[in-house]
């Protein structure tokens, strides 16, 4: 008997779903041996990381809070994905974002909220999305490794950030202790329904990229240029313009990303902001196909992931790293099906 | 005459595809043996089989009476055959005798003296001229197909394949080719041949085999048949094989092409001052050795190369620093099917509908694109052209490579240019669809339009075109009057030789 990975040629929708379904089943049963092999109840640790998602108002707002960043971020990171240019720079644009959107909060918190807010989501975006746009200037120019590129430039504004927070942003006030002072409560998004307002810019640029990516030229030209940049010349799409606009779109909602996290979930900058965001949605973007839509569902699946994770640490008094094991498994094997939905095991009998 | 290879009741499928089924196939010691078949009608796969790459689902195969299975091309080899691929598998900053040593047991080192012995008498007694000191980038494409042969026979092949070895030949180095495989079976080895060059199945070979849709059609000697029964077998039902070739009355100017330089991204010069005009109602063919110049030239005038030099005038107007976009917004009616289809003619994972679109969406006013009008035509376009597609909107891709040139040709034409530039329209066609698209180009022709057409296939030049320009090395080797022209002149003029005497046919 042998065994031979084949390619397949094309794959519907129905054998898709299929595959995935069997993905998920044997994560659960993997994570099952795993957490029986901790000696707890498999069944009680689920129920539990569902409790810990869902379980209360408050745990709902949570997981609410913990979907807002990934939605968003991962709607950016599609847009330079659908033009093959591997964003792997949302940390750092992330950083960047809430960089500058702090630098307007602390400069100026005096504002009138509307207008301090405004300031503040157009610095973060302008933060983020001239931070990718760097990576695409030095490829449009020089051909360099956008994935190497962004990559590195996340460490350096994580230790930019890092540097403001011992350095010359450290509140004096706080007693020796490393942190960036607080926002004023202007520089605050307000909450909607209990959960800051991030959510309804998450559901709206949802909606806007869905239309932007399906329905207008740039869109187009920017799917085209990534299929083949031959074709893109060939119909003559601007090809400078279209990177620098689809960049400037990536960063910039990666930004917004920094923005939000700096003011309405820790209301000041920390070299924590971006708390690997920008990876995790390179997954749920991955996942999700590029499709807009999409990102919401993955990304909320993520979050319950993360969230239920966590809860579970404290419920069963398990360390991280188990429920982060969790996670990883879950992960494997999902990532793992997308590879048998593009080649299939082929079992051969007889001789070899 | 004692049988070197029997094939028995081969089947091979990959995935739901049936590659090959129930194929028999038996080759005679001291024969060239045609394997004849349309693109994908399964030859490629069958010879696969026979040296090793892949292993059948069902049947046997035998080499000189005795039952054998591979598991590797490696086992192939120890049973003497050997197979010459179309994509050279040579290592370019090597001499001729390393590639020929390179992965034997021998070393690299050991005995080079006997080593070139044993070249020198393979050389001599099957006729090739090969320089065991030479360096395989200083090689012209025939030396290296040469280098190939040879290779195969220093391992002791007396069966040998050769697949399409002529497609990138020109017709000097096909005739010298010819001379080869003759050797060898007077030396008693096999050789088949795999080809859909009807012409060269007569010329060289002894028996055919003859392969439709992964089915033997059946085995013929070739004296008992002709070229219309084999397409006839090969395609299925008769085909007309020649070639109209359209009297339309010479128009005005179209484009005007002066002195044209080009370098590549090295410096290197890539056209060396092109001149030539092209007039209304009229199709220049473009011949030449691949890799002549001939994308350069399409692509520069249609605003796709820089071009360093010179002057390309379109109904009188300048092209010269034009973007593509520029072009397309002054309303140049031009259209360029390029070569590669798939890489810049259309977006390949997007349907047909977002194909059209590419040459619309930029005339549209505002920010979004409105689908339909594409709709509409890709609905008109399958109707005209007879496309075979699942569907407006399943990707291109997919889709066999008639129904992807027809796609692309479809949405070219249906812009009603004055210019139509094609660079190999009809490679890797089968042959129905190659004089669709002849015909197609005939029509253009008979609009007004005038026809840039590049092509590799002389015989096909020679009867479609009006006039044949030879591109050599960047320049332009002569422009002829294509009734005067022969394939041996324009194998001459491709690979850099003058004629005398020729004023006349110009």
């Amino acid at each position: 008997m042998r065994l031979r990975f084949v390619k397949r040629s094309e794959i519907n929708k129905k054998s898709g779903l299929a595959i995935r379904g069997t993905a998920i089943l044997l994560a659960l049963l993997a994570t099952t041996l795993f957490i029986a092999f901790l000696k707890l109840n498999p069944l009680s640790v689920y129920i539990s990381m569902l409790d810990g998602s869902f379980g209360s108002a408050y745990r709902v707002k949570e997981t609410i809070i913990k979907t807002v960043p990934l939605v968003i971020t991962s709607l950016g990171i599609a847009v330079a994905f659908k033009m093959q240019f591997w964003n792997i720079g949302g940390e750092g644009q992330i950083a960047m974002g809430a960089f500058m959107a702090s630098f307007v909060a602390l400069r100026m918190p005096e504002l009138p909220k509307p207008l301090l807010l405004a300031l503040m989501i157009a610095a973060g975006m302008v933060g983020g999305g001239l931070w990718a746009l760097l990576p695409a200037f030095f490829k449009a120019r020089w051909g360099t490794n956008e994935t190497i590129v962004t990559l590195m430039m996340n460490y350096i504004a994580l230790k930019y950030v890092t540097y403001l927070q011992y350095g010359p942003w450290r509140d004096p006030k706080a007693l020796g202790f490393p942190k960036i002072p607080n926002f004023s409560d202007n520089a605050i998004l307000p909450n909607l329904f209990g959960v800051h307002i991030g959510w309804v810019f998450a559901l709206i640029l949802t909606a806007a990229m869905f239309i932007f990516m399906n329905h207008s030229k740039k869109g187009y030209e920017i799917a085209v240029l990534g299929e083949s940049e031959h074709t893109a010349r060939y119909a003559g799409i601007n090809i400078r313009n279209t990177i620098i606009v689809s960049l400037l779109i990536s960063g910039g909602l990666c930004g917004l990303t920094g923005m939000i996290q700096a003011s309405a979930v820790a209301n000041t900058l920390s070299y924590e902001v971006s708390g690997g965001i920008g990876y995790t949605a390179i997954i749920t973007t991955w996942l999700s196909g590029l499709s807009a839509p999409f990102i919401i569902l993955t990304s909320f699946l993520f979050s319950i992931l993360i969230q239920g994770g966590s809860f579970i640490q404290t419920s069963f008094g398990i360390p991280q790293s188990a429920a982060q094991i969790i996670q990883g498994i879950i992960l494997f094997f999902v990532l793992g099906s997308e590879f048998f939905t593009r080649y299939r095991l082929v079992v051969r009998k007889g001789e070899s | 005459m004692e049988n070197y290879i029997s094939m028995r009741n081969i089947s091979k499928s990959f995935g739901k595809v049936v590659a090959n089924r129930n194929i028999n196939l038996t080759v005679k010691k001291g024969e060239i043996h045609a394997l004849l078949g349309e693109n994908g009608a399964g030859k490629s796969t069958l010879m696969n089989m026979l040296s090793g790459v892949y292993t059948p689902d069902s049947g046997s195969i035998f080499v000189k009476e005795k039952e054998v299975r591979f598991a590797s091309p490696k086992d192939a080899i120890d049973q003497g055959i050997g197979m010459i691929y179309q994509h050279f598998k040579l290592v370019e900053n090597m001499t001729a005798a390393e590639n020929i040593v390179l992965g034997r047991r021998t070393g690299l080192f050991a005995g080079r003296k006997a080593l070139n012995r044993e070249i020198g008498e393979i050389s001599r007694r099957f006729g090739l001229d090969i320089d065991p000191g030479k360096k395989v980038y200083d090689m012209s494409v025939g030396e290296r197909q040469t280098l190939e042969i040879l290779k195969v026979l220093y391992r002791g092949a007396d069966i040998l394949i050769l697949d399409e070895p002529t497609a990138v030949l020109t017709p000097q180095e096909t005739s010298k080719l010819f001379d080869i495989m003759r050797r060898m079976k007077e030396e008693g080895h096999a050789v088949i041949f795999i080809t859909h060059k009807m012409n060269e199945v007569m010329e060289v070979s002894d028996r055919i085999t003859v392969l439709r849709k992964g089915e033997t059609v059946g085995t013929v000697d070739k004296a008992e048949t002709n070229p219309k029964l084999l397409t006839e077998m090969m395609v299925g039902r008769p085909v007309d094989l020649s070639i109209r070739r359209v009297k339309v009355p010479k128009g005005r100017k179209l484009l005007e092409v002066k002195s044209v330089n080009a370098v590549n991204q090295y410096g290197g010069p890539v056209l060396k001052s092109v001149s030539f005009e092209l007039f209304a109602g009229e199709i220049l063919g473009v011949a030449g050795v691949a890799g002549s110049g001939q994308k350069e030239l399409c692509e520069s005038i249609a605003g796709l190369y820089p071009i360093k030099q010179g002057e390309v005038l379109f109904e009188n107007e300048s092209l010269i620093g034009l973007s593509p976009s520029a072009i397309i917004k002054k309303g140049v009616s031009f259209s360029f099917v390029p070569e590669d289809r798939l890489g810049m003619g259309l977006v390949a994972s997007m349907g047909m509908v977002d194909n059209i679109v590419l040459k619309q969406y930029q005339s549209q006013r505002g920010l979004f694109i409105d689908r339909r009008p594409a709709v509409e035509k890709s609905r008109q376009i399958i109707e005209s052209l007879d496309i075979n597609t699942p569907g407006i909107h399943h990707p291109v891709r997919q889709l066999s490579g008639g129904n992807i040139q027809k796609v692309l040709l479809g949405r070219e034409l249906d812009s009603n240019p004055h210019l139509l530039i094609t660079a190999y329209p009809v490679r890797g066609l089968d042959i129905n669809t190659c004089y669709t698209i002849y015909d197609l180009l005939n029509r253009e022709k008979e609009k007004g339009v005038g026809v840039l057409f590049v092509a590799e296939d002389l015989d096909v030049l020679i009867e479609l075109s009006d006039r044949i320009m030879v591109m050599y090395n960047g320049e332009i080797a002569g422009i002829y009057d294509a009734e005067k022209c022969t394939k041996e002149m324009l194998g001459l003029l491709m690979t850099g030789n003058k004629l005398e005497g020729t004023e006349g046919l110009q």
